[in-house]
């Protein structure tokens, strides 16, 4: 464990009421900040002191807290989850941050993630776009033996990769399009991937593609930064994939 | 009063499939009539809810977060139990409920753990056929690793995200019953209470998380899989809004509580680093495997780990337990490491932690072997700590983890409240005082995909008046909603200076302490003054932010800390009146001369299950007998 160490930042935090208010930027000390806190932690500290003064805590999504239930995640300083690789914002820690830094903190923005309140923001759509098909129509009991089927490891561990998508939403907060293409082929790709995945899979891709677009999400224009922003390191090679099977489909 | 569990009889390996044929059943033209309320996303819930949504029943499914996909489940990280056998080294369904009736320190009733060992095989092969990405050897077919309390390799695993692989097969077969309307689905809901009509669970009251309005909802029958109550800690490896109100609320109503001092303790955790401290982080039990835990031999020993040499330290699992070693059950390796840090030897600047070192499997198997394996534990380590695992020791401790009590039910899993069932960590069943690693996640897919389908059919057909016309027009449910908003004001209007997370720390403390890793007498009896005294202190002098009508954080905790300090209540009381020693519930009075849990079966072979009789008012404590018929109790020995 890194030693303790303290430093003071301050927050430039949205706050919106809810999704018709209009919103804007609040500042705030953050002081004595113990170095080995979670940023969320800070957050924590920082709604404490709201509290007793009498004012409205930051309303801010989060869960489980070891950065795997997909629920947390802001823009700090422009970036998604923050200024490290390959974390959700819960595993972001104070030792990222300099002494007397500025920290400027956004919700999630895209059309497709309404405004819930201030940091907090309704990410449904892409629960909308999993109902279209982002499984395998396999009724309990209908199952044979595991190993009825065997499957390659490498498209096993293909299919893992993409299965670790966590649904937080960074790809389409970092995307300039607000694309939901990584999420969408990631789980494209996982099931596509795996033998029992393949009697669905036209039909998958074509529904769950046509729900993104429904939903407001943008085309993907290949600037990658969902890739950079993804927690999971999802590959956008799972895009190619879903644009692959998409175009197998014919119009 | 005695408990009756309602199991079939017969022998053990021929009740389920007897049960089966001897249930009544609902026409599927009838199904469609009947309503159920499922509360609760996780492996539990949403298994169920999409089972019984294929079977064409009503199900209106209820979450408190904004999507079914973030319930805790999703956490679990080493794997799920399957007496498949694959691996060819001794395993069988009843060798898996063998190794559960004793790894649950004989406290489980039997017939209910043979039926999770026959429903572990299908859980497997209907998580394979829904994609999930189990780990595969290079032959195509699926990998095995061992955990704790067995000596077979029966655990199915997704690299370290197996309860997150499980959880998208269960919301993927959710979501499919949704898009076909089979299923409605209420995300951002709370459930306040259950409505009780003519002695029958007919409905439940919600909050609106996102408007704060409070909705009433009517079925035929409500299913609660709403998770453990870890968090009355404070600090567990629990996620942050998790939390005892759904089966509170029922207990209140008049379900029984079975077994509420049966908690666990994870021996793997990462250790607590301050007072800012929110959450505790779990490390996977399968690291075990491959990491050995020591000490140094000498109290106080402050060199850098790698400075110890081999004759200085103390692998004090694999001296004490040469069989299992490392692998020993979660309850002992936590009590072992409480033990050696009691003595002085525990590590870090604390002294609360101990090393589990995987110096000998990178040096046995290469770094890009353990990688593999790991990979993302270690990353999550470093990420938390700063400290690199693969060339430091990592630093553990015990931690809150799991809670085996729950909502008492019947081997039909059905409360004692008709039409109320429970299924998952909310129910008591099947770990009895101790549950084995991987079996959280296969207890909760058994529940809610091969048993409440089938016997939920059974109350629904065998229960006069139970598909009676159910409405939220009746008078009970405006009176609940009054009620649950009258209590919501109350906390609004208390505008004291405490805020709500400061009263979570102390209650949370106050159980770590008196209620936690070990327990004595003097402690619980201190608890048990203290906690009513917190609670008044809480309804007296509570800070909550903002309003009823809005998204309001700082009320939803409210509302459930003001259950936690209810609940602990009757935890401390059924540790006290359990004056033995059993899993994870130790008493420091009865405890073999080498340190081991020391049982009284002549006077403790019971589930305890308790009658809520008000708030400051004693609960009644009633008993189900439990009887060993096939797995004779023995002191569990890992030797």
């Amino acid at each position: 464990m890194a030693k303790d160490k303290i430093i003071n930042v301050t927050l430039k935090v949205w706050r919106q009421k809810n999704a018709e208010s209009k919103g804007h930027f609040e500042t705030y000390d953050a002081k004595d900040v113990n170095v080995n806190m979670s940023f969320l932690e800070m957050l924590d500290v920082v709604n404490e002191d709201l509290i007793l003064a009498g004012k409205s805590p930051i309303a801010f999504d989060h869960d489980c807290r070891e950065g795997i239930c997909g629920t947390c995640g802001a823009m700090v300083n422009g970036y998604a989850h923050g200024p490290d690789k390959a974390v959700t914002l819960c595993q972001v820690h104070m030792r990222s941050f300099k002494n007397g830094e500025t920290i400027v903190i956004e919700p999630f923005r895209a059309k497709a993630f309404p405004v819930i309140k201030d940091l907090a923001v309704d990410r449904r759509s892409m629960d909308r776009i999993i109902a279209k098909g982002g499984y395998i129509s396999v009724k309990t009991g209908n199952a044979p033996d595991a190993h009825a089927t065997p499957v390659q490891k490498k498209a096993s561990d293909l299919a893992m990769d993409a299965a670790a998508c966590v649904g937080c939403g960074a790809c389409v907060a970092a995307c300039p399009n607000a694309s939901a293409s990584l999420f969408v082929g990631a789980k494209v790709s996982h099931m596509g991937l795996l033998p029992q995945g393949q009697p669905e899979r036209k039909q998958r891709v074509q529904n769950m593609v046509w729900q993104m677009d429904s939903e407001g999400f943008g085309n993907c224009s290949n600037a990658y930064q969902c890739e950079a922003a993804c927690p999971k390191e999802i590959s956008v090679d799972n895009i190619a994939r879903m644009n692959r099977d998409i175009n197998r489909c014919g119009n | 009063m005695s408990l009756h569990s309602k199991e079939p009889s017969g022998p053990v390996n021929e009740k389920w499939e007897s049960h089966k044929f001897d249930m009544k059943l609902v026409n599927p033209a009838n199904k469609r009539k009947v309503d159920v309320i499922v509360v609760g996303t996780g492996l539990a819930g949403a298994s169920a809810a999409a089972s019984l949504a294929e079977l064409g029943y009503n199900v209106k499914s209820f979450c408190i977060h904004e999507s079914p996909r973030r319930a805790h489940s999703i956490a679990a990280q080493g794997g799920i139990n399957a007496a498949k056998n694959y691996p060819n080294d001794g395993d069988s369904v009843h060798r898996l409920f063998y190794d559960t009736v004793k790894g649950g320190d004989f406290r489980a009733r039997e017939s209910n753990v043979h039926r999770l060992a026959e429903n572990s095989v299908k859980i497997i092969d209907q998580c394979v056929a829904q994609g999930v990405p189990f780990a595969r050897e290079y032959g195509g077919y699926l990998a095995n690793r061992s955990f704790g309390g067995a000596q077979v390799s029966r655990t199915f695993y997704a690299r370290g995200q197996t309860g997150q692989q499980l959880l998208i097969g269960a919301y993927g077969a959710l979501m499919k019953e949704v898009d076909k309307g089979g299923v409605t689905l209420f995300t951002h809901r709370e459930m306040l209470d259950i409505v009780v009509i003519d002695g029958k669970a007919r409905g439940i009251v919600v909050r609106n998380l996102r408007t704060g309005k409070i909705e009433s909802h009517s079925a035929h029958a409500v299913v609660l899989a709403t998770g453990g109550y870890g968090n009355v800690f404070y600090l567990s490896t629990n996620a942050k809004a998790c939390n005892v109100t759904a089966a509170w609320r029922a207990h209140k109503k008049g379900a029984y509580f079975a077994n509420p001092c049966y908690t666990q303790i994870h021996p793997t955790c990462i250790p607590v680093k301050g007072d800012f401290q929110s959450k505790l982080t779990l490390m996977s039990e399968s690291l075990r495997n491959d990491g050995r835990v020591w000490v140094p031999k000498k109290k106080g020993d402050k060199r850098r780990p790698s400075a110890i040499p081999e004759e200085d330290r103390d692998y004090y699992l694999e001296r004490k337990y040469p069989s299992f070693g490392n692998l020993v059950p979660r309850d002992m390796a936590s009590r072992n490491a409480k033990e050696q840090s009691d003595e002085g030897k525990g590590v870090t600047e604390t002294g609360l932690a101990v090393y589990l070192d995987f110096k000998e499997a990178i040096e046995r198997l290469g770094k890009d072997a353990i990688k593999a394996r790991y990979g993302n534990l270690f990353d999550m380590y470093f990420q938390i700590t700063d400290s690199d695992p693969y060339k430091e020791p990592m630093v553990i401790y015990p931690a809150v983890h799991y809670t085996m009590g729950g909502l008492w039910v019947d081997y039909n899993l059905m409360s004692n409240l008709p039409g109320l069932h429970v299924l998952g960590e909310a129910n008591f069943s099947d770990h009895g005082s101790n549950r084995l690693g991987a079996s959280a996640l296969m207890q909760g897919l058994s529940d809610g995909y091969f048993v409440i389908p089938n016997t939920i059919g059974h109350y629904f057909a065998g229960t006069p008046g139970a598909l009676d016309d159910v409405s939220t027009d009746h008078p009970e449910f405006k009176k609940t909603e009054d009620e649950a908003l009258a209590r919501i004001n109350k906390l609004l209007a208390v505008n004291g200076t405490r805020t709500v997370d400061d009263f979570h720390r102390e209650l949370g403390n106050l159980m770590w302490d008196k209620c936690g890793m070990a327990r004595n007498k003097e402690g619980l009896e201190f608890a048990l003054k203290r906690i009513p005294e917190l609670r008044k202190e809480f309804w007296s002098n509570v800070k909550v932010a903002g309003d009823n009508e809005d998204y309001n954080q700082s009320l939803e905790k409210a509302g459930r800390v003001a259950d936690f300090m209810e609940f602990a209540e009757v935890m401390v009381k059924d540790a006290l009146e359990r004056e033995e020693s059993c899993g994870g519930h130790f008493r420091e009075e009865h405890q073999t001369e080498e340190g081991e849990a020391k049982r009284d079966d002549e006077n403790f072979s019971h589930v305890s299950a308790w009658e809520f009789t008000g708030v400051d008012s004693a609960p009644i404590l009633h008993k189900e007998a439990l009887e060993f018929v096939d797995v004779p109790p023995s002191e569990r020995n890992y030797k």
